[in-house]
């Protein structure tokens, strides 16, 4: 199973990059995608997810080709 | 209705016009209220003078959303257009942000359509705003209330 994540604003910076690409085996949560690329650092508080550019909560099930992001909360207008 | 992410400055009321006119021709004799709002960027921001700022976005997400916020709009109020523009890339303080523009039969739904997508778009769409200032640039980590 892969997936396609992305990175953006602050928390892109603070990570050093802006995209990752997780190969996992099983079922995953969008929690659970954090947990296997950072599993030294706990999401940071207040970061959204979306899953395939829809907001997702943590324990939201992603799938096989699924797009995630995390990011800051948005503060556009 | 139209909604636009631009890279380049604009005139949110030379578009207005334009728009408008448009409008005139497609809809003739059927609104009676236009409710616009513009949003610009100020030249401080938290105590700090600001002398640029850059918006980032997410490409496809960004404009799914605000589509999305107006056609829900559309559902809850009697609208007959709808014009939403927003800046992404290098602004100047000045720079227009956002251009949102609402028409209708009468006031009420003009106003409230116009505050709602606007409040939506502030809460939902997502946009990211990094500051330049003589300290540096930073990171924009709440919008204000209101």
């Amino acid at each position: 199973m892969v997936m396609h994540i992305k990175y953006f604003a602050s928390l892109r910076d603070r990570l050093g990059r802006a995209e990752d690409r997780l190969d996992a085996v099983g079922e995953l949560t969008v929690a659970g995608v954090w947990a296997a690329l950072w599993p030294e650092m706990p999401l940071p508080p207040n970061t959204l997810a979306a899953v395939n550019m829809e907001y997702a909560g943590p324990e939201q099930v992603v799938r096989d080709g699924d797009e995630v992001a995390f990011f800051p909360p948005v503060t556009g207008g | 209705m139209k909604v636009e992410l631009r890279e380049k400055p604009f005139d949110p009321l030379l578009e207005l016009g334009r728009y408008q006119t448009a409008l005139d021709e497609r809809l003739p004799g059927q609104y009676g209220a236009t409710a616009i709002f513009i949003g610009t960027m100020r030249d401080y921001n938290e105590g700090e003078a600001v002398c640029g700022m850059t918006l980032e976005h997410y490409p496809g997400m960004t404009e799914r959303h605000l589509q999305r916020i107006v056609e829900i709009a559309f559902q809850e109020w009697p609208l007959l257009d709808a014009l939403v523009l927003h800046r992404i890339g290098e602004l100047q303080p000045n720079d227009p942000i956002v251009l949102v523009a609402v028409w209708s039969a009468h006031r009420a739904a003009a106003f409230a359509a116009c505050r709602f997508i606007m409040e939506e778009l502030k809460s939902k769409a997502p946009f990211w705003k990094r500051e330049d200032t003589a300290a540096g640039s930073r990171w924009v980590e709440h919008n204000t209330p209101g």
